[in-house]
């Protein structure tokens, strides 16, 4: 352990800011990169089946 | 007729078939996601909590385990999209062109994540959010490389000419990627030079790189399942009309 309590670890030193700056920024982009793709599956199932359901019925 | 002999291996005519990369990828996928969250976990912990303090530059040090990992990523990751665009254009290779397709977005924004954090760096560190040196310079000239390729494909109507036509740009911005590398060595630059090699043993102690290691890792396996999960997304987009795809769906 680098940090004798809590709120030196939140402080990091007087870094606090830029470090977690930092972490935040790369979480978002990381859960984008996941997020995304599973929406976007989704939505071209979904547009998929009722373009073959339309085209069956025809 | 005498059969003719291929000199390329079996697995290189399976990843040609769609279906049997869609498959694949989806076994693959649940143990990427797995070792993606776990190493990603693992590493910022151990980052952020157990890793040393820099004796120079204090805990502001902690962001070359986010910093790094993401330059790393971005520059494999556009090796990657110009080595499958290559072969898409060499043997038409449709998953080769989706999988070219599919780096683009990722890749562009582990570029904004590696110069965002750059930024948060060098401002303690330097005094300045931006300075324009030939390592930050070549990395913004990567991101913009990115962003073509986005923009152009989707200017594009067709599929097969989008990729086409992106696969000799991102060919082209090649070229960016040694400069990137050597370009603390060719200037003088006040980014430091490379943390990892592969023939040297890291400067640092092994409580810094470890972790590090880690990490980098750790972003490999995320850029793998991001990149699964997008190419999947195409191949069923662009073999919608598939008696295999047509299957699939019935069953949802």
């Amino acid at each position: 352990m680098s940090f004798d309590n809590f709120s030196d670890f939140l402080a990091m030193g007087g870094h606090g800011l830029y470090v977690w700056l930092s972490y935040g920024i790369a979480l978002v982009i990381v859960a984008i990169n996941l997020v995304e793709p599973l929406m976007a599956r989704k939505q071209l199932i979904t547009d998929l089946v009722r373009r073959l359901r339309r085209e069956s019925s025809n | 007729m005498a059969e003719k002999k291929s000199w390329l291996p079996r697995w290189f005519y399976q990843l040609a078939s769609p279906r049997w990369c869609y498959e694949f990828m989806g076994r693959l996928l649940p143990w990427f996601g797995v070792g993606t969250l776990f190493l990603l976990v693992a590493g910022t912990l151990w980052s952020l909590v157990y890793a040393p303090a820099d004796y120079q530059q204090g805990n502001s040090f902690r962001i070359i385990y986010i910093h790094v990992p993401a330059a790393i990523l971005a520059q494999s990751c556009y090796m990657l999209m110009a080595i499958a665009g290559a072969i898409g254009l060499i043997w038409k290779m449709k998953v080769a062109d989706m999988v070219a397709k599919s780096c683009a977005p990722i890749g562009a924004t582990i570029a904004i994540l590696a110069l965002a954090t750059g930024a948060i760096w060098g401002k303690p560190t330097w005094g300045a959010w931006w300075v324009w040196d030939a390592r930050l310079t070549s990395m913004l000239v990567l991101l913009f490389l990115y962003l073509g390729v986005i923009a152009l494909h989707s200017a594009m109507e067709s599929d097969t000419t989008a990729s086409q036509a992106t696969s000799v740009l991102a060919l082209v911005g090649l070229v960016n990627i040694p400069i990137i590398k050597y370009s603390v060595d060719w200037w003088n630059t006040l980014h430091q030079p490379a943390t990892f090699t592969l023939t040297e043993k890291p400067a640092m102690p092994t409580e810094m790189w470890l972790p590090l290691l880690v990490m980098v890792i750790g972003f490999y396996c995320f850029f793998a399942v991001s990149l699964m999960l997008r190419v999947r997304n195409e191949i069923l987009r662009r073999e919608r009309r598939a008696s295999w795809v047509r299957a699939l769906l019935d069953k949802v």
